[in-house]
């Protein structure tokens, strides 16, 4: 997307900012009133306790609020609009904050890159890597983690588990990270057994309950006898297809208590070190890098405790095929592989590891994935 | 307005007559403010239970809503799409339709912006941005007229249709998007090709908020002419008294019908033009931000007078451009605002059976006082 060479809010507004600032130097409510702490804001698209994305956001705020020197803000609900603009100035302004994480994707363009340029000191580190040297400010950073490959695991001890052969995913919307999550979550539970299938429904938005348990029902009635997801905030999904007996694996958070029996495991995120450790650059007065990305050997992911349904087998591959992510250059996605219309994505004997960038513009579903991207 | 039967010469009714006209008015301004004040002080009893103290709250929403030059741009930067959104609402309520929908042009609108926008990127904005204004306004005309039109000639129930028009609304915004309409390189959030500088509203000079300020204000300012000053807007009112006795008065009322709901959309969908234009630079799921929803509220608090609605929606800009310090500073939900809002609405409601209780403001019973 191009970007403006100077931001349209002039300077005009950065001198009305600083008179503002000015006069509340002398408030008595001042977060930072010593110069030296550091005011970390978060910002979340969703209540903070949604079990999934938001929620794993904020265990990461939680772990940086026991920072010491550090000082966590936090919004949540807050509109991928001008509210959210509105919401970063308001840190800036009112708490001083110098480190934003702003954590909804739908932030990054324009809403961020609207308030960074006016902020050349205040540093804005957004989830899911949409930064580039050329087009973006040097103040503002993305990070993102391998998450796929927490759902290939996923995949694994859902095919152990199956005994219909069909899983069932329940997915937001068909953007490449979303795709790769179907696919590696399908290629896991085919490394168990290549016959599986794994049906997924679009529900066309990021948070939409109605529509994930209209989903979650459909795919139970279609058969599916282990159902995951990636939606924002898994509750809906996990508790309906519990209450249909499905298994399940989580997303984004551990939803463990939601369906403690039923529960295999969990594609997690592991902000909280993560965050730390950004945090800790920030207050050494180093420079947290641009573009970040990790995986499970990092501790970017995690993945959540294996339930009580985890056969004995399914612990032994799945602890076997983490241990060969963790040795690094893994891959889920590999040859020869065909897309679910038919078409050839790679030859024997090519792969995509999970570093590789190419995942990052995943258009296809693969073949045993039955559903569609348009 | 001065009263016919007021006989001249006694000092008593001089008084009288003087204050007659600012009596009637004045029932229109304090009750609103009594049931605003009302729904303050029930929050404030919640804010007790929760442990929380209102003073604290009142401060904070001051400080961040109006205290300071950011915490004004911050409200007034929210304040348009409200006006439109209240205005969407304020028109047909004058006929007594209760239209809830509004949300539905506004995302409409915003993706014809978005969509005719994308169609013109290479001409200049001086060509192009009317012509996306009047498109948003022509979606928004259609899809609220529609709610006026099957109202008129179906009898089908303009609240309810709106309302369910503003999820086909959003569904149809969402396939378009994410379809036939959908940049090609922008595969992370689906969204329209993206607005070239050209094609975008800027900033008021001097200020951190965009055009669709002024454009609101106009609007509501057009309208209270409209409703007030104009036999359009004289026929609307008696049709929404008593629409037998207009129809018997050979009023147009089809077409009154038809124009008022189709123009309070054809402001919904200005919205969203200047979400698009000024905010967004394409169209995309964000525009179903719920100022719709707001806007109802804000139409009712103003008793769906055009004036009324500008220091309406500024205040309820005011309550959410503070919602974030009060989330920080006071560790209360996000949602503490709309137990507010929810309040006050309930007295608002509450304060409409008192009209014509209080004889102050009623100068013909004002002889029977002692």
């Amino acid at each position: 997307m191009p970007m403006k060479p100077l931001s349209r809010r002039g300077f005009l507004h950065g001198s009305a900012a600083a008179v503002g600032a000015a006069s509340l130097g002398s408030l008595p409510f001042q977060a930072q009133a010593d110069g030296h702490g550091l005011t970390v804001g978060f910002i979340y698209v969703g209540p903070k306790d949604d079990f999934g994305y938001n929620q794993a956001h904020a265990e990461g705020a939680a772990a940086v609020a026991m920072m010491d020197g550090v000082t966590v803000v936090e919004e949540e609900n807050v509109a991928e609009t001008v509210d959210v603009q509105n919401s970063m100035e308001s840190m800036i302004n009112f708490d001083g904050a110098s480190l934003l994480f702003p954590t909804s994707f739908g932030y990054f363009d324009p809403h961020i890159l609207e308030v960074a340029p006016n902020h050349p000191d205040v540093r804005f580190q957004h989830a899911a890597g949409l930064w580039s040297a050329d087009m973006h400010p040097m103040n503002v950073g993305s990070y993102f983690g391998y998450i796929g490959m927490g759902q290939y695991l996923n995949g694994i001890t859902a095919g152990h588990a199956t005994t219909s052969k069909k899983l069932g995913f329940v997915a937001a919307i068909p953007i490449p990270q979303v795709l790769l999550n179907i696919n590696s979550f399908l290629l896991g539970a085919r490394q168990v057994d290549p016959e599986i299938t794994c049906q997924v429904i679009f529900t066309g938005s990021w948070s939409n309950a109605v529509r994930e348990a209209e989903a979650t029902n459909a795919l139970a009635d279609a058969g599916c006898d282990v159902i995951t997801c990636h939606v924002d905030g898994p509750k809906v999904v996990i508790e309906t297809a519990a209450g249909r007996g499905s298994y399940v694996c989580g997303y984004h958070a551990d939803q463990t208590s939601l369906a403690p029996d039923l529960y295999l495991t969990g594609a997690e995120w592991n902000w909280a070190n993560v965050y730390t450790g950004m945090v800790q650059t920030a207050l050494d007065g180093g420079t947290i890098p641009n573009f970040v990305r990790g995986g499970l050997t990092d501790e970017f992911i995690k993945m959540s405790p294996l339930g009580p349904a985890v056969s004995d087998a399914s612990r032994a591959q799945f602890e076997a095929t983490k241990a060969e992510i963790m040795a690094g250059g893994f891959a889920a996605i590999r040859g020869p592989l065909m897309s679910n219309t038919g078409t050839q994505i790679l030859g024997a004997g090519e792969a995509l590891v999970e570093t590789d960038i190419a995942l990052e513009s995943m258009d296809y579903l693969v073949e045993g994935v039955i559903g569609s991207t348009s | 307005m001065t009263d016919q039967s007021v006989s001249q010469g006694s000092l008593a009714s001089a008084r009288v007559a003087l204050l007659a006209p600012v009596a009637r008015r004045a029932e229109a301004v304090v009750l609103p403010i009594a049931a605003l004040l009302a729904g303050f002080l029930v929050f404030s009893l919640f804010l007790l239970i929760q442990g929380k103290s209102p003073t604290d709250f009142f401060y904070l929403v001051y400080r961040a809503g109006f205290g300071t030059a950011f915490s004004w741009q911050n409200t007034l930067s929210r304040t348009a799409p409200l006006l439109f959104a209240a205005l969407c609402v304020a028109l047909p309520a004058r006929l007594g339709l209760v239209v809830i929908g509004g949300e539905g042009a506004i995302v409409l609108g915003g993706v014809a912006t978005g969509a005719l926008g994308a169609a013109m990127l290479g001409s200049s904005g001086i060509v192009a941005l009317p012509l996306m204004a009047l498109a948003g306004a022509v979606v928004g005309a259609a899809w609220i007229g529609a709610v006026g039109a099957m109202r008129y000639f179906r009898g089908v129930n303009e609240t309810i249709a709106s309302l369910l028009m503003a999820y086909i609304a959003i569904s149809i915004m969402n396939h378009l998007v994410e379809g036939p309409l959908r940049d090609p390189s922008n595969p992370n959030k689906p969204s329209t090709l993206s607005l070239t500088d050209e094609l975008r509203i800027g900033d008021i000079p001097g200020w951190d908020v965009h055009w669709g300020l002024a454009a609101g204000l106009i609007c509501c300012v057009l309208t209270w002419v409209l409703i007030e000053r104009t036999t359009w807007g004289f026929a609307a009112r008696i049709t929404g008294g008593n629409i037998r006795a207009a129809q018997v008065q050979g009023l147009p009322v089809g077409w009154l019908i038809l124009g008022f709901t189709a123009l309070g959309g054809a402001f919904a969908g200005l919205a969203g033009f200047f979400e698009v234009t000024a905010v967004h630079g394409s169209a995309n799921s964000s525009l179903a931000a719920g100022f719709g929803y707001t806007g109802i509220l804000i139409a009712f608090l103003a008793r769906h007078n055009a004036l009324a609605i500008i220091p309406v929606a500024i205040l309820l800009a005011g309550f959410e451009a503070s919602s974030g310090l009060i989330q920080r500073r006071m560790d209360l939900p996000d949602a503490t605002m709309l137990v507010l809002q929810g309040f006050v609405f309930i007295a608002i409601l509450l304060s409409d059976t008192f009209y014509g209780r209080f004889k102050a403001f009623a100068p013909e019973r004002w002889s029977t006082s002692p």
